[in-house]
């Protein structure tokens, strides 16, 4: 476990000393505050529920955490830097967390930047503070799950770029998948409905805390982290 | 201390090491030879853990690779052949993350400790992409340095780096032997009988030699080798030296302007010198030169690799042209 602080530590003050954290973050940002801007003025509610769930909000979280994590596995494999990492005593799956958890603490970073939002309704309305908090728990679950994905798109290549745009392709397809329900019935039906990514959400936004979609998201984790590791393994082989 | 056994990797289809077995004792200096594709690096990934053989065993420090892979990893220091670093951090951070990792007790006094012995403490606080080639060569050979490892492998660790640090670089390394056990691959042949005590070398993935590097450049070919230069010889010397008792063979090694040289290759059952001195003095033949001749280890090194060169041509092989490149290398390197 100290190896997954150690690597988690060197990985955020990498973050640090990159444009690329500042830039997602300001960009972040602005497209939220635009957006809560914009979504206050015309619906005159003191409410985040309607930026937290707006069709641009949810594309641009899918792009923000594939730009976090490309970086994370498929530099370190282009730079040969992996090679420092398997060789010392780390276990392959402390690396993949570690790394993980950097990205995480990026984004949460970036949640908590953006958490003047909330604060500027409270001080111009009444908005309900507990179904907003509910959502924003939900907001940094869908982004760790997505995050995850991020992780593991980087894991399968050396081009940054690729694994951004896998990591884009596996979240907007687990997105979608929902509309195959209606191609099938009976107890498929019921684990396809399961599968869509941001569906799981909703109901945190509406402020409810369901431990079934905390479930879904934390097992999304652990899934692509798995296969992360997974993916590190085989290129030993190679 | 490192113990190999019958190691065999494929990739594919391709075997690139074929039942590779040596073992390198406590406090030896190991040198690795071989062209380019002969599996150095392949053979230097596996003991380090990278990456897992096909067959064959690794054990460093009586851990197997394989089975007890941290515990062998934490006794070994690597610095692969394209140096690990990572270019938005500082040396001293660098240190201190690759000393993290390998659980350093004091991590301080460790890092202060390989600044010095790679003199890299004037750029300590600099930021490792700003650093020239030889630095971070030197960076790579602290990382590998910090945790005090008893193993160290070090793949091609002088390239890239001007000749006083190519020089210092080397004592460095011979310092080190005794204390650790070290396995250093490289293509500068003169460094390796300069820094190692024992000499192997690999080609397509095979030992072809194994031996001290002074013993390799004398008896590669059995006897010692003589060589003369006459005068004006008879058109019949050649077969007339090659008759004289403890001759194997003699060769003409081509002609100056007035003077023809023949390489002569003594069986090394009695010194022939006296009786060839005579027969040239005798016959008029205008004894100008006799000297021994022992084989450089680059003849020794290309004489080793070359005869496989026919069958690497056909596909091509990095193998055709490496001992070539290699020998040039080291003619530079010597000069």
């Amino acid at each position: 476990m100290r190896n997954v602080y150690h690597v988690a530590r060197r990985e955020l003050n990498a973050y640090l000393a990159s444009p690329i954290a500042y830039v997602v973050a300001a960009i972040y940002l602005a497209v939220l505050g635009g957006m809560s801007g914009f979504i206050l003025y015309y619906s005159r509610e003191a409410t985040m529920r309607y930026a937290l769930t707006h069709g641009v909000t949810l594309l641009f979280l899918v792009l923000v955490t594939q730009v976090l994590t490309m970086r994370l596995l498929a530099d370190e494999q282009r730079q040969g830097t992996i090679e420092l990492l398997l060789t010392s005593p780390v276990r392959d799956w402390e690396v993949v967390v570690g790394k993980y958890l950097a990205s995480l603490g990026v984004f949460a970073l970036m949640m908590l930047l953006s958490g003047y939002f909330p604060l500027v309704l409270t001080r111009i309305g009444d908005p309900d503070v507990p179904v907003i908090l509910s959502g924003y728990l939900g907001f940094l679950l869908m982004g760790g799950a997505l995050l995850a994905i991020g992780v593991f798109a980087s894991s399968v290549t050396q081009n940054q770029v690729v694994a951004a745009v896998l990591g884009m392709g596996i979240a907007i397809l687990l997105w979608l998948s929902g509309a195959l329900t209606d191609f099938v019935s009976g107890g498929l039906r019921e684990i396809v409905a399961y599968v869509p990514i941001f569906d799981h959400y909703f109901d945190f936004v509406r402020g409810m805390i369901d431990t079934r979609h905390i479930i879904y998201y934390l097992s999304v984790v652990v899934l692509f982290l798995f296969f992360s590791t997974r993916v590190l393994e085989a290129r030993r082989w190679k | 201390m490192i113990a190999v056994q019958g190691l065999t990797k494929e990739y594919g289809a391709v075997r690139a090491l074929d039942e590779l077995s040596f073992s390198v004792n406590e406090g030896e200096i190991l040198g690795f030879l071989g062209p380019n594709g002969a599996g150095k690096t392949t053979t230097m990934r596996i003991l380090t853990g990278y990456m897992p053989p096909t067959s064959g065993s690794v054990t460093v420090a009586g851990y197997d690779v394989v089975e007890q892979s941290l515990e062998a990893r934490r006794r070994i220091g690597y610095l692969p052949e394209s140096v690990p670093l990572y270019g938005e951090m500082t040396v001293y951070d660098y240190l201190d993350f690759c000393a993290s990792i390998r659980r350093v007790g004091d991590r301080r006094r460790a890092i202060d400790r390989v600044l010095e012995a790679c003199s890299i403490g004037d750029v300590s606080d600099r930021l490792i992409h700003k650093l020239s080639k030889g630095y971070r060569q030197r960076v790579g050979l602290a990382q590998a340095l910090v945790h005090d490892p008893d193993v160290l492998v070090l793949d091609e660790p002088t390239i890239g780096l001007d000749p006083r640090q190519i020089l210092s670089v080397r004592e460095l390394i011979k310092g080190l032997g005794g204390e650790h056990t070290i396995i250093l691959s490289t293509h500068i042949l003169p460094e390796v009988s300069q820094v190692c005590q024992r000499v192997l070398i690999i080609n397509r993935g095979r030992i072809v030699a194994e031996d001290t590097p002074e013993r390799l450049t004398m008896g590669q070919q059995g006897g010692t080798r003589v060589r003369l230069q006459l005068a004006q010889p008879a058109p019949e010397a050649a077969e007339l030296l090659a008759g004289v008792p403890g001759v194997r063979a003699v060769s003409p090694l081509g002609q100056g302007a007035e003077q023809v040289a023949f390489e002569v290759v003594c069986d090394g059952a009695g010194d022939p010198r006296p009786e060839l001195a005579a027969m040239a003095v005798h016959r008029g033949w205008g004894l100008l030169e006799m000297r021994s001749a022992s084989m450089s280890l680059e003849e020794v090194f290309i004489q080793l690799t070359t005869d496989e060169v026919t069958d690497a041509a056909e596909d091509a092989d990095a193998s055709e042209v490496a001992p070539v490149a290699a020998g040039a290398e080291a003619d530079e390197e010597g000069r």
